[in-house]
């Protein structure tokens, strides 16, 4: 509920800060739904950052909602200076359009991305399904909570991450990943409409045994459910997610903030932007602060869309596309 | 409904003796381009970008096999809502107008309640009461009703959009039926059913149907609340709508659009049936009843 609400203070917000504000220069962040905390707290460290750099007092706008819907929209003519998302292929769309420079992810440190996070397992208090690996979540007798893995993006990892898992076991293939992911969609009872209505369903209505989410979403629950409500279990191989960070060229050009752009998104690297992600649960690239934080990002083993699935340019068509993998899992029987 | 008002108006101004209201062309103008702007362009925009498609591609996405049961899905539960909305919208509007009570103005008020709601806290809400823990599922599940995230679960969140429409419909229609019209049947020895069948019942019937169509068109557009009680699972309780996200999220909008102009199409249809039935209700029944019904 609090989505959709916050979509349309998200867009009153836009609204407000659209009229004319006493600041030298204004940038506007178009970013998916849960970047909200992340950005709130790094947008004045950056302005911080910029007037001590030029003097400068810049405005900093943000927008939230769905991913795919704002790419949509910058591609529709929504004047971002930047993007900043939770999947490549909604950048690369915006790269097929001509809007972001079609080598964008080497255009900044490490894929364009940031920080990281991956996905893990949400078990009730104490585990009573002895949930602890993939395999588990694909057991007869246990109820799996994810959001619809066509539709959204969480969705999406965690479909990619089973089916990464089953392709790295002795003698998997295609083939066999494809059963195994069969199964264990054959135990979501539902498919959420999106990560929040996932969490929701899974602590407040209580339905499942376990839900696969984001390790960021999970301090998240933490702090809304309480931490003794339920238990992280990390499984043995999981999904590296990268969320790739874009300028916007012809805008940043119109309006003659590349500059500030390219300042804004590197700034994300610094140390202080780095330890931002820290506090917000996302893995921090650099490593001397994710060393600071071990405690709250215990090792894990992943691998990435590129190592496993050549890229989302490739990942996608092939699974969630109509006629893709999911839809063969459905459609066959 | 509003083009056969617009015909009718201009059949009147051509042919028809002139008019005595002043102000018509300047008022059609207005209507005609109002409605232009806001329904014709963006429907005219659909039915063109879908044409991109070959008449092939076209058919492989409208009858795909998810394509179809979301149809099934879609138009069935909005069936079955407006249906049980039009039985007990019947009987909420009847009580509101005919007794009076203490809190019926709250009640009422409450009537309107569908309308204000952003339908996603409808459905989230509906989806907690009525899920296995819910105050309402916990009663249900262990009787083997499961109704939230199940095609139960789409009828009910239907169900509560489109009440407003069926009572706010009929209101109106049952002030206008005055009690003495019921005391003059009974005067002339009707039994009560006869005087419900024979008097209440013609003059109820369009406005029904207007409620039920009304109630109907709105249930089958619906999204926000019912993917949040559906449960969304492929071939069973995916709506149309969400089908039509889904090539959104694929970025692809010629296929999203033509899941839309099928749903179009499929809507006029029902309509155009639902608008025939009305005429003959009005036809067979006489002048009183069609006047009764808001148009």
């Amino acid at each position: 509920m609090s989505r959709f609400i916050r979509r349309w203070f998200a867009a009153l917000a836009l609204c407000l800060c659209a009229l004319p504000v006493l600041a030298d220069a204004s940038l506007l962040n178009v970013s998916y739904d849960v970047a909200r905390d992340f950005y709130k707290d790094y947008n004045p460290l950056f302005q911080k950052h910029w007037k001590t750099l030029s003097g400068e007092l810049v405005e900093l706008k943000q927008s939230h909602a769905g991913s795919s819907k704002q790419v949509r929209a910058v591609a529709d003519g929504l004047e971002a200076d930047v993007v900043t998302m939770n999947q490549a292929s909604d950048v690369d769309f915006l790269a097929e359009k001509g809007l972001v420079a079609k080598d964008y992810a080497k255009r900044f440190p490490n894929n364009a991305s940031p920080y990281t996070s991956t996905m893990v397992f949400i078990v009730r208090k104490g585990n009573p399904k002895a949930i602890r690996d993939w395999p588990d979540l694909a057991k007869p007798g246990v109820q799996v909570i994810l959001p619809h893995p066509k539709n959204t993006g969480n969705g999406r990892y965690t479909y990619l991450a089973a089916w990464g898992f089953a392709l790295g076991q002795p003698g998997g293939n295609e083939r066999t990943a494809q059963e195994f992911v069969a199964r264990l969609l054959q135990n979501a009872p539902l498919f959420a409409a999106g990560g929040r209505d996932a969490t929701t369903t899974f602590m407040q209505r209580r339905i499942g045994d376990v839900l696969v989410s984001f390790e960021s979403e999970a301090e998240l629950i933490a702090r809304e459910f309480g931490k003794g409500e339920f238990t992280v279990v990390y499984p043995s191989l999981s999904i590296l997610t990268e969320f790739p960070v874009a300028i916007v060229t012809p805008v940043v050009d119109k309006k003659g903030t590349r500059k500030l752009a390219q300042a804004y998104l590197e700034y994300l690297w610094s140390p202080a932007g780095q330890e931002n992600a820290a506090q917000n649960y996302l893995r921090p690239r650099s490593p001397e602060i994710l060393r600071k934080y071990a405690e709250q990002f215990p090792p894990v083993r992943t691998f990435t869309v590129d190592d496993v699935f050549g890229g989302w340019s490739k990942a996608f068509p092939a699974h969630f596309k109509d006629g893709g993998s999911f839809d063969q899992i459905y459609l066959k029987k | 409904m509003a083009a056969a008002v617009w015909a009718g108006l201009l059949m009147r101004s051509r042919f028809g003796p002139r008019t005595l209201l002043p102000g018509f062309r300047l008022s059609l103008g207005c209507a005609v381009l109002y409605l232009s702007l806001l329904v014709l362009l963006p429907l005219s925009g659909l039915v063109f970008k879908a044409s991109q498609l070959s008449l092939a591609a076209f058919w492989d996405i409208a009858s795909g096999e998810r394509a179809l049961a979301s149809y099934r899905v879609t138009f069935g539960a909005s069936l079955l809502a407006a249906s049980i909305n039009t039985v007990f919208g019947l009987i909420v509007a009847w009580v509101l107008v005919r007794y009076s009570f203490p809190g019926k103005r709250l009640i009422d008020a409450l009537v309107d309640l569908p309308f204000a709601l952003p339908t996603a806290v409808a459905g989230i809400t509906l989806a907690t009461l009525y899920a296995g823990n819910g105050w309402i599922g916990r009663h249900l599940e262990p009787l083997g009703f499961k109704i939230a995230f199940a095609p139960p679960g789409i009828v009910v969140a239907l169900t509560f959009i489109g009440l407003p429409f069926v009572v706010r419909t009929l209101q109106p229609v049952i002030e206008d039926i005055e009690p003495e019209v019921e005391e003059a049947a009974a005067s002339l020895g009707a039994s009560r059913l006869q005087t419900f069948v024979r008097v209440l019942w013609p003059a109820l019937l369009p406005a029904l149907l207007t409620g039920f169509t009304l109630a109907f068109s709105r249930s089958i557009g619906e999204y926000g609340s019912v993917i949040f009680i559906a449960g969304n699972m492929p071939l069973i309780s995916e709506i149309t709508p969400l089908l039509i996200i889904s090539k959104l999220e694929q970025y692809d909008v010629v296929g999203a659009t033509a899941l839309a102009v099928v749903m179009l199409l499929i809507s006029f249809v029902m309509l155009f049936v639902v608008n025939g039935l009305q005429w003959w209700a009005a036809t067979r029944h006489g002048v009183r009843a069609a006047d009764g019904a808001p148009r």
